[in-house]
């Protein structure tokens, strides 16, 4: 045996190592670090892109006369937003009830003017035939009494982008606290390993707590790796402090965490484990703003919304990096009340209930 | 206040149950142990020997504390689980049926991970050393074998230096080289004085690992001693197994059998019939002399030692393989 072998392995806090061995597992799965880490990117930067047109909207529309197709495309010129087509008016209604066009128009019934045929539930639709409208008359000669200047906010801060990139954010926290605990111990007692720890002098302390701490080491590289991604490829800042940030984001994260060991209390199959991760998300994912704002539900809905855990943290999260918010703001500290009644509430609940074989 | 345990300590035995019992809610409620007692000295390997499902492991479990009992009373090490679990942990190690310690971590992360839970104990490459796996140290678990896997669950056992070891059927599922390399382990272990106990359906692996055995069944303990008087106690140490053709086997009649010299028990094994001789010399001529003054025609016969196989068959009627495949 050579010397180096024979070199004594040394042995540390058991914290210490709970932690290290858990990093060194998932480290050695390249597959996980690579959805864990590489999803959420792609995420933002797909949402960001088709989001982000700075050129303003396009709009297409379709005309189903040829001579008020000739008329529309003389006044029109110039604008390349506008796609005006001509087609046949049963063609016209088939593509305006897919969606593939915006805005129907044909003839005035006394052969001047027009009739504008279009969706009025669909934004796009209501807001193309104003637009269109709008250019046509001015076109004719329309003038404004009321002088205006259009500035389209394209700015840093106030695009789609920068509102989407905490919802990621907040859905990469809730992600990573239910699978990464709440998966990786369900695994750990199918395997019997949860089992075999207990028959060890090892504290159940030790092991609650080396569970927090790699989860917010598997945190952080996740965070760095959306925040940067959405600074570097479009310049999202977060206009808050970054420390208050992080002071969410491990909030958020020991929640999350709290529910993932809630939600493996008990559960001793991949699947219950996954139907009940997923009963648990499909809400939040709905309902708690990741992808828009949660004003837009009704107000009889507020009341469940609000109290979602992944709400508040989006909401802070938001507050913090959109409006330069602090902590220390009524609603910034309702929203992390919230979060904290549920952080407790989890793992009072699932030191309880928890079973280790 | 653990005065007068620490010096009653030594002189305590190693295990001790009193009418141990575990019943399962359930419809109809399984009574996996049913009034267990069972004493383990300090020093010896004591076997726990029944087939599948006997309540071998639960038993095992209780004491180990993994499991609470229904009722009775388990003593480890001279204390008790309700008022000395952490020190009791501290002084036992413990091999599971089937754990799979994690694929992805090395042999000696492992074993430095179990190493730091406790107090004190032996280094990590000690702890390598005693299960022959210093040259696996950097492998992956992944890259083990089932042999090699079974060594490293040993080993995580013996990294807090116990003065008592339990291993919940050691050698299941390994191939016959497997076992006999993880059999000198165990015969090491048990020269540097630990008590091991060791529950097994292999009643060879019994006869050559333990001093004592107990014999399970149906969570009921019995028979108990070393193997030899368990053997000894089937009433002969050799066994006669002899076939007639297949349609003359009803014919033979067991009281006739009984009646020969030094016979203690005759068994219809369907196929065959067994006897327990303590002197197979005087009992086969007897036996030859019977079948041919009924015309009945010898197909097979053949005599060995008699094992811990004959000991359960007499106990409970029944084979060690027939109670496991049913």
């Amino acid at each position: 045996m050579s010397p180096l072998q024979s070199k004594p392995t040394s042995v540390q806090h058991p914290i210490f190592h709970l932690v290290t061995t858990r990093i060194m597992e998932f480290l050695r799965q390249p597959d996980a670090v690579f959805w864990s880490y590489f999803f959420p990117v792609v995420m933002v930067i797909a949402l960001g892109l088709s989001f982000n047109q700075r050129q303003g909207p396009s709009i297409t529309f379709d005309v189903v006369d040829e001579e008020v197709y000739a008329s529309i495309l003389e006044r029109m010129k110039d604008q390349p937003q506008f796609h005006p087509h001509l087609t046949t008016k049963q063609e016209a209604k088939s593509r305006l009830r897919a969606g593939r066009t915006d805005l129907l128009i044909e003839r005035g019934e006394d052969g001047s003017g027009y009739i504008y045929v279009y969706d009025a539930q669909r934004p796009e639709s209501a807001a193309a035939r104003s637009l269109v409208d709008d250019r046509l008359q001015r076109s004719a000669g329309r003038t404004d009494p009321v002088p205006v200047r259009d500035d389209a906010t394209t700015e840093p801060g106030s695009r789609y982008v920068d509102f989407l990139v905490p919802g990621i954010l907040g859905m990469n926290i809730m992600g990573g606290g239910l699978w990464g605990v709440g998966f990786a111990i369900v695994q750990m007692r199918i395997r019997k390993v949860l089992k075999r720890l207990l028959a060890t002098p090892m504290k159940k302390s030790h092991f609650l707590c080396s569970v927090l701490v790699s989860r917010l080491v598997f945190l952080i590289p996740g965070v760095i790796i959306i925040l940067g991604s959405a600074w570097l490829t479009f310049g999202v800042e977060v206009q808050g402090s970054l420390v208050a940030a992080l002071v969410v984001i491990l909030l958020g994260s020991f929640t999350f965490s709290g529910i993932g060991l809630l939600v493996a209390c008990r559960a001793t199959s991949v699947e219950m484990v996954s139907g009940l991760m997923n009963l648990f998300m499909l809400p939040m994912w709905l309902f708690s703003g990741i992808f828009f704002s949660t004003d837009r539900f009704p107000a009889v809905m507020q009341p469940f919304v609000q109290v979602l855990p992944l709400t508040p943290l989006i909401g802070a999260l938001r507050a913090i990096t959109l409006e330069g918010a602090g902590l220390f703001e009524p609603a910034q500290l309702i929203r992390l009340s919230i979060l904290a009644a549920w952080s407790i509430g989890s793992f009072v609940i699932a030191l309880k209930l928890f079973r280790w074989s | 206040m653990n005065q007068s345990t620490e010096t009653n300590e030594p002189r305590r035995p190693a295990i001790i149950c009193r009418d141990l019992r575990k019943s399962y809610a359930g419809k109809p409620i399984v009574e996996a142990v049913r009034g267990l007692n069972l004493q383990v000295n300090r020093g010896e390997c004591f076997g726990l020997l029944g087939p599948n499902g006997a309540g071998k492991t639960t038993t095992i479990e209780i004491i180990e504390g993994l499991l609470d009992a229904s009722s009775g009373e388990v003593e480890v090490l001279g204390r008790s689980w309700k008022n000395d679990a952490e020190a009791i942990r501290q002084r036992i190690g413990v091999t599971l049926q089937e754990t799979q310690l994690s694929e992805k971590l090395t042999v000696c992360e492992t074993l430095a991970l179990f190493r730091s839970f406790y107090s004190q104990g032996v280094s990590v490459e000690d702890a390598m050393k005693s299960v022959s796996l210093e040259e696996k140290r950097n492998a992956r678990i992944s890259q083990l074998s089932g042999g090699q896997k079974q060594r490293l669950a040993v080993a995580t056992a013996l990294v807090g230096n116990p003065e008592l070891l339990f291993l919940d059927e050691p050698t299941t599922g390994l191939d016959p080289t497997s076992r006999r390399q993880l059999w000198e382990v165990l015969r090491k272990l048990r020269q540097e004085g630990k008590t091991i106990l060791l529950t097994t359906h292999y009643m060879d692996e019994a006869e050559k690992l333990c001093d004592r055995i107990g014999i399970v069944d149906q969570g009921q303990l019995i028979a108990l001693g070393t193997p030899r008087e368990l053997i000894a106690s089937v009433g002969g140490d050799h066994v006669i197994e002899f076939s007639v053709k297949a349609d003359q086997h009803s014919l033979v009649s067991s009281e006739q059998l009984q009646l020969l010299p030094q016979v203690s028990s005759v068994r219809d094994e369907q196929d065959h019939w067994t006897m327990s001789t303590s002197k197979p010399h005087q009992s086969i001529p007897p036996l030859l002399a019977y079948l041919e003054s009924n015309q009945l025609q010898l197909a097979g016969l053949t005599t060995r030692q008699a094992s811990l196989e004959d000991v359960f068959v007499k106990l409970t009627g029944r084979n060690l393989l027939e109670t496991e495949r049913s």
